[in-house]
């Protein structure tokens, strides 16, 4: 509950923050005809996505091949955000930034915390032990608009995401080959507006346990494996949509390593600020089974 | 010697001969049609296909709009919204009004199958040269948004119709 409460004030102050550069925007009124601005937006709403569990623009726990920030044209977009999701037995809160250069590169970093809590104890960690992990990511579209041009050609995006757990020794004892390891990904994603429908694919080359968090492969294999991730969405409003994420994982440590699911609800506050409410299934983790709850998530765009 | 600066003075009097500025620099005067106030446009082959997409089978989504009137509105709506927008006012600037009020309401009426033809000029033809970019499309796309919002239009409704246009882009973006 305390950490719900981080997490509203920390919007509130977003929108504090936001709220003055809206006012200069009205107030400046006129540089008529949009020069050529560094944050000069022109998304349209939630069209830049929200902050994924690992920094990338995408859905909450998938991938998507939007670039973050709210730039359309040459200048630079950016983003920041915070998501907690509290699970039965674990706390999640990861937060992070990326910078979205001419709708054409991201470049993310996310800080993922797993808090054990009473798990720690049992698994002989200490109570509350964390499970630590930074996550550097970055994205270049290939081709194609999320929103334009033809209707059946998605916009494409490939990239990566190093990973550094910083739990080495511990992760060795439970098996992981390594407390590194790095993604490559491709994803796919268009807002289908005769249906009112935003899809995402995304294939992920991935050795990591838990994303990551507990280390990657396992003492005898590298464990790389391509995994599929996405994400449907459906638009209620302008600024509201609905949708649910499925994500595929390996299970390198055999503890029965589940995919993850979840449905999601986004809103878009402010034209810079989205909030996305979601239930999300993160099935087993480290053998605590069935770890589902609520996940939130703010995001600050400009 | 007393009469030049006096013959001066009496030359500057007289008014400065009327120069035809427009003459001079071949500006052909533009004068609107007195009966549809619209302001000639070079010739063009007229046609349905000019309009960029397919229309609607069936009068449902003409009846989601309100049928003509409702379109008209909402087109012109769209129109004045944009030319106010700082965004993008530049763009229209010089432009005919009332011309593009009445050929988007015609091209919006046809892609609905309210029951109208299209006579305006294709996409490429209307945007040539105005370097319109990704971010001035989807300024224009809030304000028609704006514009269908005030009318009541549901919103998948508003998508199924921003979805026969969004693929124009690549004859309005960069043109
Ligand atoms: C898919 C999106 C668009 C559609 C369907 C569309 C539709 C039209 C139509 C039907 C015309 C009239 C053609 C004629 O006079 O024969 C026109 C002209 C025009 N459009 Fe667009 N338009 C789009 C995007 C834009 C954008 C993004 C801008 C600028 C921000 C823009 C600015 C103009 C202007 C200034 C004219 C007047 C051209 C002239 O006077 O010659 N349009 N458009």
């Amino acid at each position: 509950m305390k950490k719900i409460h981080a997490l509203a004030a920390w919007a509130t102050s977003l929108v504090l923050f936001a709220n003055p550069a809206n006012a200069q925007d009205e107030e400046a009124g006129a540089p008529p005809t949009s020069g050529q601005g560094l944050f000069e937006g022109g998304k349209l709403l939630l069209t830049n996505g929200v902050s994924s569990v690992e920094g990338a623009s995408g859905g909450g726990i998938a991938t998507w091949a939007t670039i973050g920030g709210l730039e359309a044209e040459s200048g630079i977009g950016l983003t920041g955000h915070v998501t907690l999701v509290e699970l039965p037995d674990y706390g999640w809160q990861s937060h992070g930034v990326a910078i979205g250069i001419a709708n054409r590169l991201e470049l993310s970093y996310a800080r993922q915390n797993l808090d054990t809590r009473d798990v720690g104890t049992a698994l002989g960690l200490g109570e509350g032990y964390t499970f630590n992990q930074d996550v550097f990511g970055a994205k270049v579209r290939v081709f194609g608009d999320l929103i334009y041009g033809d209707p059946l050609i998605p916009q494409v995006s490939v990239g990566i995401q190093h990973k550094r757990s910083r739990d080495a020794a511990i992760l060795q004892a439970v098996g992981a080959g390594s407390a590194e390891g790095t993604d490559f990904f491709a994803s796919a994603s268009k807002l289908f507006l005769s249906r009112s429908v935003l899809a995402s694919a995304t294939a992920r080359f991935t050795s990591g346990n838990q994303g990551g968090l507990l280390g990657f492969g396992n003492a005898a294999d590298k464990g790389r494996e391509l995994r599929f991730e996405g994400s449907v969405a459906y638009q209620i409003s302008r600024r509201a949509v609905l949708g649910a994420e499925f994500r595929s994982k390996p299970d390198n440590l055999g503890l029965g390593e589940d995919d993850w699911m979840d449905i999601f609800a986004a809103y878009a506050l402010t034209d810079h600020i989205t909030l996305t409410a979601a239930y999300a299934d993160l099935g087993s983790i480290a053998t605590f089974e069935d770890q589902r709850g609520a996940y939130l998530s703010a995001q600050v765009a400009f | 010697m007393i009469l030049l600066p006096l013959a001066l003075l009496a030359m500057q009097d007289t008014p400065p001969p009327e120069v035809d500025w427009d003459e001079e620099f071949g500006v052909e005067e533009r004068v609107r049609n007195p009966e549809t106030g619209e302001f000639p446009v070079d010739p063009y082959e007229q046609d349905n296909n000019n309009a960029g997409a397919h229309p609607f089978a069936g009068t449902n989504m003409a009846q989601a709009f309100g049928g003509q009137d409702g379109i008209r509105r909402i087109a012109e709506r769209a129109v004045e919204l944009s030319r106010q927008d700082p965004r993008i006012a530049e763009i229209f600037v010089a432009h005919d009004m009332v011309r593009l009020k009445r050929t988007l309401f015609e091209q919006f009426c046809y892609i609905l199958n309210a029951g109208c033809d299209y006579t305006g000029r294709d996409m490429a033809a209307a945007h040539e040269g105005m370097g319109v970019r990704t971010s001035d499309m989807n300024a224009l796309v809030e304000n028609l948004q704006q514009a269908m919002q005030e009318e009541g239009i549901p919103f998948s409704a508003q998508n199924r119709l921003l979805a026969k246009l969004a693929p124009m882009s690549k004859n309005v973006i960069g043109n």
